[in-house]
């Protein structure tokens, strides 16, 4: 055969080859395979814990500042950056629900409701649970306590002693760390019920100074101002040493962290089970049932989650955010740039193109009404007025939230079954981590 | 402020980077991938079954949680998409609910009189009470149910009621009340210990405890006063022992001790609210209540002073003018809808699994467990019935060791208060499933009825009656077979 005719020859075959190859792959951009998505839902996991450092360490800032020079601007600061440290801290919550070792570690990070009473001063109106001896400890005018026969000295208020507080005497209503007892020591307690206004702490709350020093409208000891100072800066200081452990749980490259487990040992399946459990729970259990449910229900401002701060339509955005990164595979983080990488919506829309489009459609949907919350709030009206028994279009606006997250929920449930994770509960004692 | 403003992002429109071409390792992977699937391989998980004694103590719905948290979890079972409603009933049973009028107006009306503002101050995270370390130490996680004994006009009561109230403080006391309303009175008390001997040396103290009220609010008692001093008992696993199939329950009563055994068991006939008529005590330390729904809406009622549809009165006696002039939180107070996600809560609270970290000690406990006849009355094993109302909880078996029928407990442990038909020394056996998480999810929890004993091991040295020879065999066994019985029960 001439030399022509054996490379025509070759060329052919090499073409039937390559369309063999084709035939015989899928379609589209290529088949996604489960693992590069677990691998991603750890790198956003990684990012979100990264960035919620960060704005920890500028809420430290902040607090220094103001602590340092008290005045109605620097409160006004540090209210700001707790603010901004919780726009990404929401967005990481949906790795805390199907993740055992995040969901252990979130009581000191996030828990919520709390008898703020065990921290500072209340109103008189301040409603607790009643045997919870804990609930009108006042620790900042006490240096020592007595709690259901337990003396406790906290003489010093050290990130140590603050975390031992945390459900003393045996109610979960004890909540001395974390974000929603700094939010209390910046804000104060919310006493317009469901009308305007949140917490109002006037800043001489910390003024180190006997002339000056308040608990509220009232003239206090300054010790109060002191203890005060200390208590704001302990409980920055622990959370900021909470999310180091957490970022340590998702960082890449560590032998045998949290990350290495997930992504290297648990089966796929068990993986992929985590991912969507996490995001299905957050969206119905906590956001649409335990946050936005009851409250509705109710009508109390007792319920809201951001309540001393009447930040509770952010908080409930960026959780939703949370699950719609995840879905994704993509984050944006405070820098702006974008984490992106393969997602659950490829490996979905992979084995059913309809259903990622209407997951798609319902967490778009979700993110609308929620951002409805958000817009109400920038005019004026927050999530505690939206939830008054008299508010009928505000009740419907929250309504429309909870439905669209009902949806959402359903929709996890169906792509779960589409990728092969025919039971999609909690997990089990088959894994250790 | 920028920061956070809202990322207003259409999510489809954003970069997502894609696999590169197929190799052929991915294809086989993804090949091998599918045949899993499609051969409905799920990677097992449990350890190798024991057919007595599964670890999944309740069924599908089991956890496997064992920390502070091991009795607030949702039945394992519930779909994602109806788990809103364990969350939300959890919520209402978790937050006080306030005093009518106010803002919150679908959680107001506590009172006039109360024991507690929240059910979970009681059911400590879901789990046990505990008795009061001494005479000033709080008792809100135990309560004094109170009676008088029936006359001939009031015998006919008994049917619908169980026991007579006390026509001052009606059928239970109430300690704290609303601003404005006098408290019921106080209890206080005394402890008085003894020593046991068992036949190895080793002496355990048990404390009798001694409830006197004090600072009566509406007149002196009279001497026909009865009380029966009652723990919270633990949420886990209700649903599934409503479950239960009647006739199974019914199998293993002996009311007459046709067998010999030394051993009884008898229904409790007691009323039921929603039907209008007797059916089987299943709930409460003598099985008084027959139903989750009926026993939520009772302690609504007794404990917190909430009405419902179907118990829409205040507990407020005639001469209690105050409390029957206060204010209402709305009729009802707690919603039918609000009590249905409370029902539904209560029902799905799952039972943790048994843990077996010691098992060849643990297997010789439950060996112990069986030949010392412990499970004569700690059934251990039923298989549930269909519950209409509650699908994850049909079908399941179950190991919650008891057999929810009463059994005379001997003059040491009776309150000679009547219930229904259980006696006054007659209690119902209380499941044991869980129990050996009960410290780690509350370290003050105690055990038995008035929460006298403060270690599983007091709790048996306190069985009497039908029990004795059961607590006898306790008393004489070596140290490694006691310590192996306490592992075992520890396991659950």
């Amino acid at each position: 055969m001439p030399k022509s005719a054996r490379l025509v020859v070759i060329g052919l075959c090499a073409l039937v080859i390559a369309a063999l190859l084709w035939w015989v792959g899928p379609r589209g951009a290529g088949p996604v395979a489960p693992q590069p998505v677990i691998e991603q839902y750890a790198e956003l996991a990684h990012a979100v814990y990264a960035d919620s450092l960060l704005a920890a360490h500028d809420l430290h800032d902040a607090v220094n500042l103001f602590t340092a020079n008290p005045s109605g601007e620097t409160l006004a600061k540090a209210r700001s950056a707790w603010r901004t440290a919780r726009v990404p801290y929401m967005q990481s919550e949906v790795f805390r629900f199907g993740n055992p070792p995040v969901d252990a570690w979130e009581g000191q990070v996030n828990a919520w409701p709390l008898d703020e009473g065990l921290i500072d001063y209340v109103a008189t109106s301040y409603v607790y649970e009643q045997g919870n001896n804990a609930a009108q400890a006042n620790l900042i005018a006490s240096p020592s306590l007595q709690i259901g026969g337990e003396t406790v000295d906290a003489t010093e208020l050290t990130p140590k002693l603050l975390a031992d507080l945390n459900e003393i005497g045996g109610s979960e209503a004890n909540v001395a760390t974390g974000y929603h007892a700094i939010e209390f020591l910046l804000w104060g307690q919310d006493l317009n019920g469901t009308n305007a206004g949140a917490g109002e702490r006037p800043y001489t709350d910390y003024v180190d100074d006997p002339e000056i020093c308040t608990d509220g409208e009232q003239k206090a000891p300054v010790s109060h101002c002191q203890r005060r100072i200390q208590y704001l800066q302990a409980a920055t200081e622990l959370l900021i040493n909470d999310l180091e452990y957490m970022v340590g749980l998702w960082a890449p490259n560590v032998a045998d962290n949290y990350r290495a487990k997930f992504v290297n040992e648990l089966p796929e399946n068990e993986a992929l089970r985590r991912i969507l459990f996490g995001m299905g729970s957050l969206a119905l259990g906590e956001l649409a049932g335990e946050r936005m449910k009851v409250a509705l229900i109710a009508h109390s401002t007792e319920d809201e989650h951001d309540c001393f701060s009447d930040n509770t339509h952010n908080s409930h955005y960026y959780d939703a955010l949370g699950i719609a990164n995840v879905y994704h595979g993509q984050y944006e983080r405070r820098d702006g740039s974008l984490v992106s990488g393969p997602s659950v919506e490829d490996l979905l829309t992979d084995s059913d193109h309809q259903a990622a489009a209407e997951l798609d459609a319902a967490m778009e949907t979700a993110l609308t009404d929620l951002n409805e919350l958000v817009q109400s709030a920038k005019q004026g009206q927050h999530f505690d007025q939206l939830i008054s028994s008299g508010n009928a279009t505000g009740n419907k606006k929250v309504q429309a939230a909870i439905d669209s997250l009902v949806e959402l929920a359903g929709e996890i449930q169906r792509a779960s079954g589409l990728v092969g994770i025919s039971k999609l509960q909690p997990d089990n004692a088959g894994h250790e981590f | 402020m920028a920061a956070f403003e809202l990322i207003t992002r259409k999510s489809s429109s954003a970069p997502r980077s894609r696999r590169g071409p197929v190799s052929w390792l991915s294809v086989l992977t993804l090949a091998a991938l599918v045949a899993l699937v499609l051969s409905g391989c799920e990677r097992s998980t449990t350890a190798p079954p024991k057919p007595e004694n599964p670890s999944r103590s309740g069924g599908a719905t089991t956890v496997f949680d064992t920390s502070d948290k091991a009795y607030s979890l949702p039945a394992a079972n519930i779909p994602i998409t109806k788990r809103d409603r364990f969350f939300v009933g959890n919520a209402f049973f978790k937050q006080p609910w306030v005093i009518a009028p106010a803002s919150t107006d679908a959680r107001d009306g506590l009172g006039p009189m109360y024991n507690t503002n929240t059910c979970q101050g009681c059911h400590i995270k879901d789990g046990r009470g505990h008795a009061p370390v001494g005479p000033n130490a709080d008792s809100v996680s135990l309560l004094i149910r109170l009676s008088i004994p029936p006359t001939k006009q009031t015998r006919g009561d008994l049917g619908k009621f169980g026991a007579i109230p006390h026509p001052l403080y009606g059928g239970q006391l109430q300690d704290r009340a609303i601003p404005g309303v006098t408290p019921e009175g106080r209890v206080e008390v005394t402890y008085t210990e003894h020593a046991v001997t068992l036949a190895d040396a080793s002496v355990v103290k048990l404390r009798k405890p001694r409830f006197e009220i004090k600072d009566w609010g509406y007149g002196a008692p009279g001497d026909e006063l009865m009380i029966s001093a009652r723990v919270a008992p633990p949420m886990i696993g209700l649903g599934l022992l409503e479950a239960i199939p009647e006739q199974a329950i019914r199998k293993g009563a002996d009311p007459d001790d046709a067998d010999g055994d030394g051993i009884s068991g008898r229904v409790n006939t007691v009323w039921d609210f929603d039907r209008d008529q007797t059916a089987m005590g299943r709930y409460g330390w003598k099985a008084g209540q027959p139903s989750v729904r009926q026993q939520t809406t009772a302690a609504f009622a007794g404990d917190m002073g909430l009405t419902s549809s179907r118990f829409p009165e205040d507990d407020c006696r005639p001469v209690q003018e105050a409390c029957l002039q206060a204010a209402s939180g709305g009729t009802p107070e707690v919603s039918d809808a609000i009590l249905d996600e409370v029902v539904f809560y209560a029902e799905h609270v799952a039972v943790p699994a048994r843990r077996f970290d010691k098992p060849k000690q643990q297997a010789q406990g439950e060996a112990l467990f069986k030949a010392s006849g412990c499970a004569g009355c700690h059934t251990p094993k039923f298989v549930t019935g269909e519950h209409k109302d509650a699908p994850y909880l049909s079908g399941q078996t179950i190991t919650p060791y008891t057999d929810l029928l009463l059994h005379d407990m001997g003059e040491e442990l009776a309150d000679h208060r009547p219930e229904f038909s259980a006696s006054g020394s007659e209690w119902r056996t209380p499941p044991l499933w869980g129990i050996g998480l009960a410290k780690t999810v509350s370290s003050k929890a105690t055990f038995l009825h008035d929460g006298r004993a403060r270690t599983l091991l007091e709790a048996i040295l306190w069985h009497g009656g039908e029990a004795r020879p059961a607590r006898d065999s306790v008393v004489q066994m070596s140290r490694a077979e006691r310590e192996a019985l306490l592992a075992f029960l520890n396991s659950l």
